[in-house]
C-alpha cells in the first residue's frame, strides 16, 4: 500500500446485521480476504479450529467469534469489531449477531455507523428479519443503507427475482426515514459483485459492494450547520507560562467554529467571542465536527463541564420534558414512573419516566398501545422529565446532541438507549 | 462548496482524545498504564494533546516484570522526564519477594501471568479507579469484544458475557466503591494506524522497534533475544541476527522478527506486506486458544 495514499484515507464505520445461514460471515470473510486483511496466522488458527470441530470447510465465523463460549456454542454473543483497509478507506465493521438479544446488539453496533449492510436471502425475499434490520437502521439514523440480495447463484442469477425483492424493499422503505438506499445483487460465496464485478449478471449495471463502500459520499454524514460544542473538560494549567489560561476542551458535535465567532454559553446565556481554537500543534483557523479541540473565549465567564457553546442565532432546545424513542437494553424491565440517571453529551442529570406512549412492533412497524411493559429489546416512545433542562437537538438533526442513555441507579448498568424526538 | 472531511488518522485521534478527556472528567483518580511500547507511547502522546497547555492530569504506571529489554527502560525514563509526567512503578519482583506470587520455572518460564497480581495490587494501593491502556481490538480476538470503558468488579475481573452496552460516544463510568474501570482510548486503531501516526507525528520510539544486530536463539520457530532471564537449552545456539521487535512485552515471551527495516517508513512497508499478526511473535498468547480471554477475566490488562 502506498504510504502517501494511506494518509488521505477516510474512515467509514459500517454495521452488518443478520442471523445464522444468511451468509453474513461469508460476506465479511470475503471482504477481509479480498482486501488481504486476514493474516496467515489467523487463517491457520481458524483452519485448525475448524478441523478439530470436524467442519469440512474453514469456518470464517470463527474469525469474529472471539470468546470461548462463542466458539464452543457456535454463536455470537456480542458485537465484534473488525478492521480492514483498502487504499481509499479504512473500515470499521461492527458485526452484530442475529439470534439472541438481537435488537440490543444491533442498536449498540449501529449507533456510530455511517452505513448499514442488510443481507437478504434471494430465495426467501423480504422476511420479518429484513424489516427489523431496516427499521433499526432507520431509527438509529444511519445515513446509508445497502441491501445485499445474497445467494443470487441459488436463484440462477435471475433479474426478475432481484427486481421483485428490490421493489418490495423500496415499498417498505417509503414508510421509513432512510436518506440513501442502495441495492446490490451478489453471491458472497461465489464472489459475484462483492469485490469483483459478476460475469453472471450482465443485466446489473450498478456498482459492486466494495465499490460502494469505497465511494459512498460520507462527507455530509456529520452536521456541519448547527454549531454545538459540549464542554467536556476545562483546561487550567496555572503554570508559570500559562498563569491565566482557561481553555474549554471538547469534541465538536455540530457545525463549524472560527475565531471571532460570536457565541453564547448555555445554559447561562452569556455571550462572548471565540478568541482562539487551540491544539498542541498550533492554533486553527476553523474546526468542525467531529474534531477534538480546545476553545478560548474573549471574556472571562463561568463555563464548566456540561455547558454548551453555540452560535447566538442558532441555539438548541433547552427543555426538561422530552419525548424519546427508547430501546431497552436490560433484562430488568423499565419501571413505570421509574427514576433513572441520564447521560446526555457531557451532562449528567436524573429523570423520571412520565409515560410510555406506545411500543413499536419492529416487524411491521405497528404501534402497540395496550401493552406498556418495556422489556429488553423493546422499542418504545416514552416521555421523560429531567431534573434540569437538557440542551438538545432532535436525533434526526444531530446524532450526538440528540442521543442519551438511561442508567439504573442501583446497578449502574446502562439500561436504555434514547433518541430524542 | 468546501468539504469538511477528516482523514482516518485525524478521526481516530479525535476519538482517542475525547476518551482521554472523558476519563479525566469522570474518574477521581485515573492512571495511564505505560509499558514503553509503541501503543502506550501514542496514548501518552495524545494525553499531552488532550490537556495541552496543561500537563497530563494523571500519573503513568509501569508494571515492571523486571524482565525488560534495557532499551525500553532507558526510553521510559527519558520519555517521562521529557513530558514532565509522574511515573509510578509496580514491581513484579516485589510481588514475588512478598510471596504473593510464585515464579514459574523451566525453559518457558515467564512473568507475564504474574503481572496481573502486581497490576491489581498497584491499582489497589494507589486507589486508582481507572486504568487506561493501549490495548487495541485488532490485536487479539478476545480484545475485539472489549469496550472503550470496561467495567471491572472488586476483584478486577472482566465478565465478557455481561458487558455494559456502549452507545454513540456516551461512556458510562459509574461504579460502586471498590470497582474500577479499564479504558482503552485506541480500541479502534490497527497496527498500521499506529505506525502511520508515529510517522506523521514524528513520535520517538524505543530503538528495538528498528532493525539492529542482536544475539538471539530460535525456540519453537520464534526468534528470542539472548538474556539473563531465559534459560537456553543446549540445542539452542546463540547467533547474531539482524532483527527488530514488532511488540515489546516481557523479554521472556516476546519474539523478534528478521528485518532490515531501520526507519519508520520501512516498518510501514513491512507491516503492509506482513502475513502474520503482530502478536504472532508473542508466546504468551499461544498457550491456548483462549489464553488472552482467560488472563483478561482474571484482571489482566
Amino acid at each position: 500500500m502506498d504510504r502517501n495514499s494511506y494518509l488521505d484515507m477516510e474512515l467509514l464505520r459500517f454495521s452488518t446485521a443478520g442471523s445464522v445461514d444468511d451468509g453474513k460471515s461469508t460476506l465479511i470473510g470475503r471482504l477481509l480476504y479480498d482486501s488481504k486483511s486476514i493474516f496467515a496466522d489467523q487463517y491457520q488458527a481458524i483452519e485448525e479450529s475448524s478441523k478439530r470441530k470436524g467442519d469440512e470447510t474453514v469456518n470464517l465465523a470463527l474469525l469474529t467469534d472471539g470468546l470461548r463460549a462463542e466458539r464452543e456454542q457456535g454463536i455470537t454473543i456480542d458485537v465484534a469489531y473488525r478492521y480492514f483497509a483498502t487504499p481509499k478507506r479504512k473500515f470499521i465493521i461492527a458485526d452484530t449477531p442475529g439470534h439472541i438479544q438481537y435488537t440490543r446488539n444491533m442498536v449498540t453496533g449501529s449507533s456510530t455507523s455511517n452505513l448499514s449492510i442488510i443481507l437478504v436471502d434471494a430465495r426467501h425475499g423480504v422476511v420479518e428479519q429484513t424489516c427489523r434490520h431496516t427499521f433499526i437502521s432507520s431509527l438509529l439514523g444511519i445515513p446509508h443503507v445497502v441491501f445485499c440480495i445474497n445467494k443470487m447463484d441459488l436463484v440462477d442469477y435471475s433479474e426478475e427475482v432481484y427486481e421483485k425483492i428490490k421493489s418490495d424493499l423500496e415499498a417498505f422503505c417509503s414508510k421509513l426515514d432512510v436518506k440513501d438506499i442502495q441495492f446490490v445483487p451478489l453471491s458472497a460465496l461465489k464472489g459475484d459483485n462483492v469485490v469483483n464485478k459478476s460475469e453472471n449478471m450482465d443485466w446489473y449495471q450498478g456498482a459492486t459492494l466494495m465499490y460502494l463502500l469505497e465511494n459512498i459520499h460520507i462527507g455530509s454524514d456529520y452536521n456541519h450547520i448547527d454549531c454545538r460544542f459540549p464542554v467536556q473538560y476545562v483546561v487550567r494549567p496555572q503554570s508559570e507560562k500559562y498563569p491565566d489560561y482557561r481553555g474549554y476542551a471538547g469534541r465538536i458535535a455540530g457545525g463549524v467554529f472560527k475565531p471571532g465567532d460570536e457565541v453564547a454559553v448555555l445554559p447561562s446565556g452569556f455571550t462572548s467571542k471565540i478568541k482562539s481554537i487551540d491544539t498542541m500543534d498550533g492554533e486553527l483557523d476553523e474546526a468542525f465536527a467531529p474534531m477534538s479541540v480546545t476553545l478560548t473565549l474573549e471574556d472571562d465567564i463561568d463555563v464548566s463541564r456540561g455547558d454548551m457553546i453555540v452560535r447566538e442565532n442558532n441555539q438548541p432546545n433547552a427543555e426538561q420534558d422530552l419525548d424519546v424513542m427508547i430501546c431497552w437494553l436490560n433484562d430488568k424491565k423499565m419501571t413505570p414512573r421509574g427514576k433513572y440517571a441520564v447521560k446526555h453529551t457531557s451532562n449528567d442529570v436524573r429523570c423520571i419516566v412520565n409515560e410510555v406512549k406506545y411500543k413499536v412492533n419492529i416487524n411491521n412497524l405497528h404501534r402497540i398501545e395496550d401493552d406498556k411493559d418495556v422489556n429488553m429489546n423493546d422499542i418504545a416512545r416514552i416521555s421523560l422529565r429531567t431534573t434540569k433542562p437538557l440542551l438538545f437537538d432532535k436525533y434526526t438533526r444531530n446524532r450526538t446532541t440528540g442521543s442519551l442513555i438511561l442508567i439504573d441507579e442501583a446497578t449502574n448498568e446502562t439500561v436504555g438507549a434514547g433518541m430524542i424526538i | 462548496m468546501k468539504s469538511y472531511n477528516l482523514t482516518h488518522l485525524q478521526e481516530l485521534e479525535a476519538e482517542a482524545i475525547y476518551v482521554l478527556r472523558e476519563v479525566a472528567s469522570q474518574f477521581e483518580n485515573p492512571a495511564l498504564l505505560f509499558s514503553g511500547g509503541k501503543d502506550s507511547i501514542i496514548v501518552a502522546h495524545m494525553a499531552r494533546k488532550a490537556f495541552w497547555p496543561g500537563k497530563i492530569p494523571f500519573p503513568l504506571v509501569h508494571v515492571d516484570t523486571g524482565h525488560n529489554f534495557p532499551e525500553t527502560i532507558e526510553f521510559r525514563d527519558k520519555f517521562v522526564e521529557k513530558i514532565g509526567a509522574n511515573l509510578i512503578v509496580g514491581s513484579v519482583q516485589q510481588s514475588i519477594d512478598e510471596g504473593k506470587v510464585v515464579e514459574e520455572k523451566g525453559f518457558n518460564a515467564s512473568r507475564n501471568a504474574l503481572q496481573t497480581v502486581t497490576l491489581l495490587d498497584t491499582i489497589e494501593s494507589n486507589k486508582f479507579d481507572c486504568a487506561m491502556g493501549g490495548a487495541r481490538r485488532d490485536e487479539e480476538k478476545a480484545r475485539a469484544k472489549e469496550r472503550f470503558f470496561s467495567h471491572r468488579d472488586d476483584f478486577g475481573q472482566w465478565d465478557p458475557k455481561n458487558q455494559r452496552p456502549e452507545l454513540w460516544n456516551i461512556f458510562n463510568g459509574k461504579k460502586h466503591i471498590g470497582e474500577h474501570f479499564r479504558v482503552f482510548p485506541i480500541s479502534n486503531w490497527t497496527e498500521m494506524d499506529v505506525w502511520q501516526y508515529i510517522l506523521h507525528e514524528k513520535i520517538e520510539i524505543p530503538s528495538i522497534y528498528l532493525s539492529h544486530e542482536r544475539n538471539v536463539f530460535v525456540r519453537d520457530g520464534v526468534i528470542m533475544s539472548t538474556c539473563d532471564f531465559i534459560e537456553q537449552r543446549d540445542t539452542e545456539q546463540t547467533t547474531k541476527m539482524q532483527v527488530r521487535f514488532r511488540t515489546i512485552g516481557d523479554a521472556t515471551c516476546t519474539g523478534a522478527v528478521e528485518s532490515d527495516a531501520d526507519t519508520i517508513e520501512k516498518i510501514i512497508e513491512e507491516v503492509a506486506a506482513a502475513r502474520t499478526t503482530e502478536r504472532g511473535t508473542r508466546s504468551d498468547d499461544k498457550r491456548s486458544e483462549a489464553a488472552m480471554e482467560d488472563r483478561k477475566k482474571q484482571g489482566y490488562f
